[in-house]
């Protein structure tokens, strides 16, 4: 599959994305913020960073960059879109994904390797996981706490969207210790932790991160 | 020119960590008797026209989509006219 890896002025972790993306068996093709246009891809990684600066808010400005009409349009046809890190925060500010992400609740950033359950292993980008799945991701994020109303918390609690929950520690005061969540259709996942630093055995804590890149073939297997 | 002013406060059943930082900063300075810091941003809109009910509505829109989250902030908004 080709899947585009988004870069934004201030992007930090679209190469590592795009790696992670070959070694899980797909094309990588880079995609720029400033283009109307996704290039054909078959699914989009949204990678961590620091874009725009975190100016205004965390993902804020990416937000309403000419790629995310095409990438927020795309994802309504059921286009798989991952969020990681300041991913994440921009699928929530463009309203792909219910809730919003806060400073950490203790103020500092934090990066550790840390222990997650796949608790949705129904998207198009944990369907390699099994369910309830433990696993070792690199973490690393200053404005990490998921937060939502109640009601927003109740329905995705009952709708299964909580798609991975921190173990052991809650990094960042999360509520609910939410790692990561997807929308009603599971083709949109948004996730604070960082699967792409998780892919080899060379460098990081494992390879438990590969499976979120595995898991695209896997979905349109499953659909075909 | 005239100006308005749009304040964007976190919601008060938010987390505010900005706050409870510069909260916990205050005692250490000596200054005493807070019991409570939220920390909010504040936009200055300079117009080049007259600020009607139509521009208004047109900052109001501003700030529910770009200056503000909603789902985690309130706003609000007032003119300001320059002496």
């Amino acid at each position: 599959m080709k899947v585009g890896v988004v870069s934004f002025p201030g992007s930090l972790d679209d190469v590592d994305a795009q790696r992670a993306v070959r070694i899980g068996g797909h094309e990588a093709v880079a995609v720029w913020h400033g283009d109307h246009d996704l290039r054909g891809v078959d699914a989009v990684v949204l990678p961590g960073g620091f874009s725009y600066g975190d100016y205004l808010r965390c993902g804020a400005i990416s937000r309403f960059s000419p790629v995310m009409t095409e990438v927020v349009e795309a994802a309504g046809r059921g286009l798989p879109v991952l969020g990681i890190c300041n991913g994440f925060q921009i699928l929530c500010e463009s309203h792909l994904l219910p809730g919003a992400l806060i400073r950490n609740d203790h103020r500092k950033f934090v990066c550790r390797d840390q222990r997650l359950r796949i608790e949705n292993n129904r998207t198009a980008w944990t369907s390699s996981y099994a369910e309830g799945a433990e696993v070792t991701i690199a973490l690393k994020n200053g404005e990490g706490g998921f937060v939502a109303d109640a009601d927003t918390l109740e329905r995705i609690e009952g709708e299964g969207q909580v798609v991975a929950r921190y173990l052991e520690v809650n990094p960042n005061g999360s509520m609910r210790d939410i790692a990561g969540i997807t929308n009603e259709r599971g083709n949109v996942v948004g996730l604070m932790p960082h699967p792409e630093h998780a892919v080899e055995e060379l460098t990081g804590v494992g390879t438990d991160g590969l499976g979120f890149f595995t898991s695209l073939a896997a979905a349109t297997f499953a659909r075909a | 020119m005239p100006k308005v002013v749009v304040d964007v406060m976190p919601k008060p059943e938010i987390l505010d960590p900005q706050g409870k930082a510069v909260l916990g900063a205050l005692p250490r300075l000596g200054f005493s008797g807070v019991t409570d810091v939220r920390q909010g941003k504040r936009f200055e809109l300079e117009l080049s026209g007259e600020v009607t009910e139509e521009v208004l509505d047109q900052v109001r829109q501003m700030a529910e989509t770009l200056l503000s989250n909603p789902v985690i902030e309130n706003f609000e908004l007032r003119v300001e006219q320059d002496a």
